[in-house]
């Protein structure tokens, strides 16, 4: 029943993948050559007005482009012309080495909130007015304090990664059954080990659930923040190709910038799923 | 040290802070000692502050009064002297059954190899019945199966004392009736001594030696304590024909349906540090109905 359901799934999203790529092709394909045009004038203005081109690609020739980016990811041609492998690659490194410094911060952090009262309620004002600044907004502050564009766009990453975590942790570590740490507190369970056998399995959830919210938004933030400081990733590479005038390449990281971050979830997704424990 | 009082409760008090200024006083100056090995069982109305009693004795709550001494020793927090079984079971969902039981196990004896912890929870794991559930989670076992393995998370770690909190109440009636049958069975192997919140007659009358009858609350107080007359041989199959069965039924009946709500009222000149011992004996006969000549 369940694989049925699935094969009819999968029917129907092919279904509409095809009707899309062919509801494309048909809206950016030639209406055919224009009449009366004298040659030299018709090479001046190029197919979009001699063969009524769209200017917007259609699916083959982003298709045709996109084979040649996986032929050959990993070519470096100078600053402005690199694969679409390496600006992933710097865009993710950044990705992660952010992400990983808020984890270190929020998770700690997270657990004196949510085992102290007193933390909790001394700290909750700055998180209300810190959480809902965009990320971006730290960008000139971040530029102007660290001088280094690379370590800004990771500081960005890390502010945004920051604060689903810190709250995650906080709310799942706070709210513990209370008969679990009462089992934890009749056997004599120092802090430490309290913490580390009884709590942190018992949020473990909770906090993988803030880690993949964090893991999206970073994602989400990289792209803008490259667009800004320039030089590398794939945000950069699509701020470059739109001055180069290149949609086609621009769809091409579109697509890219989706499935990555698709990967970057499920990862988060199947850690989420080993912490899960049935009740 | 007397065996008499192994566990001494010493005028304590519980009270809440009222919105209106001042404070409710759940129960105060209540005064309880048990012996070593006996089995205790508290009945009463729900809100009387039975649980607050355990949770004292626990040491997870403080009373705002008064003391509790265990062994010739004040309590202060919660020890591994003192085992907990409570209502909801509490296991570690993450944990298997011998990972619940090994937790409190590596809790008491900290140096222990891990090949000594595993053995000491098999051995507890095999008393209340479960060899062979050993890696099972307990998402995968039943009601009665779960609270099996608190009582072995509480047995291993060899306390002075097992504090239950209305234990079987979450069960259907059969896997009830199958657990006291080993709880019975344990405590009187091992000599336990143990103290239980129940709200149910019948298990009171067949696990306890001491029944105690708390009144209601707020302002709850001890009503008295019954020694069960009942042979300490008593089996569930043929209890009810003892014939002393019914009138300790009856007497505990009568007290939770009207006694609890008037004893404040009715009683004078109550003495909270002794509780009146009372031994309910046979039931007075009584005419029905005459049968028509």
């Amino acid at each position: 029943m369940a694989n049925s359901l699935s094969i009819r799934a999968a029917v129907v999203s092919i279904a509409l993948l095809l009707l899309f790529l062919g509801g494309w092709h048909i809206a950016t394909r030639g209406t055919g050559p224009a009449a009366n045009m004298s040659p030299e004038y018709a090479r001046l203005m190029g197919a979009t007005a001699t063969q009524g081109k769209s200017a917007m690609p259609g699916p083959l020739d982003v298709g045709a482009k996109l084979w040649e980016h996986i032929k050959s990811p990993f070519y470096d041609k100078g600053p402005n012309d690199k694969g679409i492998g390496i600006q992933l690659g710097f865009s993710i490194a950044r990705v992660l080495f952010g992400y990983v410094i808020a984890v270190a911060v929020a998770i700690p952090l997270g657990f004196l909130i949510g085992m102290s009262p007193l933390m909790s309620k001394a700290l909750d004002p700055y998180i209300q007015i810190l959480k809902p600044i965009s990320p971006l907004a730290w960008m000139p502050l971040a530029l102007y304090t660290i001088k280094d564009s690379n370590t800004s766009a990771i500081f960005v990453i890390f502010i945004c990664a920051l604060w689903p975590m810190l709250i995650n942790t906080a709310f799942g570590v706070a709210a513990v059954r209370r008969e679990w740490v009462n089992v934890a507190r009749t056997l004599e369970v120092g802090t430490v080990r309290r913490a580390f056998t009884v709590i942190l399995p018992a949020a473990a959830p909770t906090i993988l659930t803030g880690m993949r919210i964090s893991i999206g938004i970073a994602w989400l933030v990289i792209v803008a923040a490259e667009m800004l400081v320039g030089g590398t990733g794939i945000g950069y590479f699509v701020w470059n190709e739109w001055n180069n005038l290149s949609i086609t390449n621009v769809i091409i990281a579109i697509l890219v910038i989706g499935l990555v971050g698709m990967i970057l979830d499920q990862i988060l997704a199947r850690f989420t799923r080993m912490v899960t424990f049935p009740e | 040290m007397s065996n008499d009082k192994f566990i001494s409760i010493e005028g304590i008090a519980k009270r809440y802070p009222n919105p209106a200024g001042g404070s409710t006083a759940v129960f105060e100056d209540l005064w309880l000692s048990m012996k070593r090995g006996e089995f205790s069982c508290v009945i009463g109305h729900s809100g009387c502050g039975k649980t607050t009693v355990l949770n004292i004795l626990a040491g997870l709550d403080e009373p705002s009064e008064g003391a509790v001494i265990v062994d010739g020793q004040a309590i202060e927090g919660p020890s591994l002297d003192r085992a907990v079984i409570f209502q909801s079971h509490a296991l570690l969902p993450w944990r298997t059954v011998m990972g619940n039981v090994a937790f409190a196990v590596s809790s008491k004896w900290r140096n222990w190899k891990a090949e000594q912890v595993r053995e000491q929870a098999q051995k507890f794991i095999d008393l209340v019945g479960l060899t062979g559930s050993e890696h099972k989670r307990p998402s995968e076992l039943s009601g009665g199966m779960k609270q099996r393995v608190g009582i072995a998370r509480a047995l291993s770690i060899t306390p002075k004392m097992m504090l239950m909190d209305e234990p079987f109440s979450a069960l259907d009636a059969l896997t009830r009736g199958t657990l006291q049958d080993e709880v019975r069975r344990i405590c009187l192997e091992t000599g336990q001594t143990t103290f239980m919140i129940t709200h149910d007659v019948d298990e009171a009358i067949y696990l306890a030696d001491k029944i105690i009858l708390m009144t209601n609350g707020p302002g709850a107080v001890l009503a008295e304590i019954l020694e069960n007359p009942l042979p300490k041989n008593r089996a569930r199959i043929d209890i009810h024909r003892h014939p002393h069965y019914y009138g300790l039924r009856n007497h505990i009946i009568d007290f939770l349906v009207s006694r609890s709500k008037t004893f404040a009222q009715t009683v004078t000149g109550r003495d909270p540090r002794h509780v009146p011992v009372v031994r309910p004996a046979l039931p007075e006969p009584a005419i029905i109905n005459e049968p028509a000549a």
